[in-house]
């Protein structure tokens, strides 16, 4: 067990690689409560949301739909990054990481003052818990222990249902490169649902496979990957940002065509070598262009796999670098972002 | 898993095996293997090369971090376990067996009598 965010937040329960492939395989739950759950209603939700969100939180956004992107500060610097998802016209969930979460609170306090005054936010992060289970067979064992259709239940899409007695949602996302669901009872319920999916066979998975999975689907963590002093375009997250309008930040984020000082590249290793991990340089011709922020061996690949930051200089896919581990140089290429894909059925 | 009470062991979680044409064999108890958790790479020194007790002799890599591992005995590295090299996993499943990491041949057999018995060992780890 370690502190993380106020929490006690199990590293593992038995293994961190048997609860990976459990999760890759066939189905694992993770105990993810710690995550901000904030309810932001009223008239000026929509309009609040559409400025401090990258993605497009626009009136045409379907009804259950989520989005992904990112929190910036006014200069472009990532604060968190979070789903948004639209329970109605006016109302929306926001989840925000366990870390940030106290922050955004009061960062969206600040819009509501100056800018946005018709919301109301209440945190319910303490009322609901939130209960990922993810895997090839996490949508059907949810359907069959909770009873409830999730057929229609598109990915990064969201139901309020009734879950073991009380209302909650169900949103087809998750942190782990799987098909999956994250539920949203109320809290008083949550042990229950945790038993009854461990008893059906799930594997309880603690933090360090979850950073295993997520960083073989290549989704960064803020804190680590992603903070204030990077912003959307440099951590290669475009795509989440609606370049069409004004939000938080806006001016200060380049626009895709002009080159950012850094990037991040994503990286492997040839087989099993020393492991690179965060703050480890990365070097190409005896020079060091950049560091590592997340590495670890991906039992998926079977090899070592990282994220980091290479500064003014362009690399490419498939070209050479040198990792520095405590002063021995493992060879390793760069690749693709995300390193792991799931088949599709 | 019981500590086997057929070998000598370090403060450092390491033990030794004394065979009979005296040569040592060298691994990690299953105590330090669940506390690193998942083995993934192992960093050992080669065949030829001396080894110091109580000095570092390699690194294992984990999951979650990378752990320097001692050497219980001085002496030179006869043998190197390139199956637990290919498959590091072998040192969570079979810590006192499959798991071993070196075999040396020891400089000084009276360093021996500074390791702990079994007993002892378990009584460290309580």
């Amino acid at each position: 067990m370690v502190a993380f965010a106020g929490f006690d937040m199990p590293i593992q329960y038995e293994s961190i690689l048997a609860e990976s492939r459990a999760v890759r395989n066939s189905i694992g739950i993770f105990d993810v409560s710690h995550m901000g759950r904030f309810i932001i209603e009223g008239q000026d939700s929509r309009a609040l949301l559409n400025w401090i969100h990258t993605a497009s939180i626009g009136i045409d956004m379907p009804l259950f739909r989520a989005r992904y992107g990112l929190i910036c500060n006014e200069a472009g610097g990532i604060i968190d990054d979070a789903i948004v998802y639209k329970l109605a016209d006016s109302k929306f969930l926001l989840v925000a990481n366990a870390a940030n979460s106290k922050k955004i609170f009061d960062w969206l306090q600040i819009w509501i003052s100056s800018k946005y005054p018709h919301v109301q936010i209440s945190d319910k992060t303490k009322e609901l818990a939130m209960i990922a289970v993810q895997g090839p067979y996490a949508i059907e064992k949810v359907q069959q222990l909770l009873g409830v259709d999730l057929s229609s239940l598109k990915p990064f899409n969201i139901i309020e249902t009734n879950i073991l007695g009380s209302m909650g949602f169900i949103a087809r996302t998750g942190y782990t490169g799987e098909d999956g669901v994250e539920i949203m009872p109320l809290a008083s319920v949550a042990e229950l649902l945790c038993e009854t999916l461990v008893r059906d066979g799930a594997a309880p998975c603690g933090l360090g496979a979850r950073d295993v999975l997520r960083l073989e689907a290549g989704l960064l963590l803020h804190g680590q990957d992603i903070d204030e002093s990077t912003n959307p375009v440099e951590a290669g997250l475009k795509k989440f940002v609606d370049f069409t309008k004004d939000f938080c930040g806006s001016q200060n984020i380049q626009k895709p065509q002009i080159a950012s000082n850094k990037y991040l590249i994503g990286f492997k290793t040839e087989g099993r070598s020393l492991v690179p991990r965060s703050h480890a340089d990365i070097l190409q011709n005896s020079e060091i262009i950049g560091h590592v922020t997340s590495g670890g061996y991906s039992p998926s690949l079977d090899t070592n796999i990282g994220l980091g930051y290479v500064q003014n200089r362009s690399v490419v896919h498939q070209e050479q670098i040198e990792i520095d581990v405590r002063g021995r140089k493992i060879n390793a290429t760069v690749v693709e972002i995300p390193f792991y894909k799931r088949k599709k059925p | 898993m019981p500590v086997p009470e057929d070998r000598l062991y370090s403060k450092e979680h390491e033990w030794a095996l004394i065979q009979s044409d005296g040569s040592v064999i060298v691994g990690i108890t299953d105590f330090a293997q669940h506390e690193l958790g998942d083995v993934v790479y192992l960093e050992l020194p080669s065949q030829g090369a001396n080894v110091i007790q109580h000095q570092q002799m390699g690194e294992i890599e984990s999951v979650k971090a990378v752990s320097e591992v001692f050497s219980p005995v001085s002496g030179v590295v006869l043998e190197v376990n390139t199956s637990a090299q290919d498959s590091p996993e072998l040192v969570n499943s079979s810590p006192y067996e499959e798991g071993w990491l070196i075999k040396v041949q020891p400089s000084d057999e009276a360093e021996l009598k500074s390791l702990l018995d079994a007993k002892d060992y378990v009584a460290l780890t309580e």
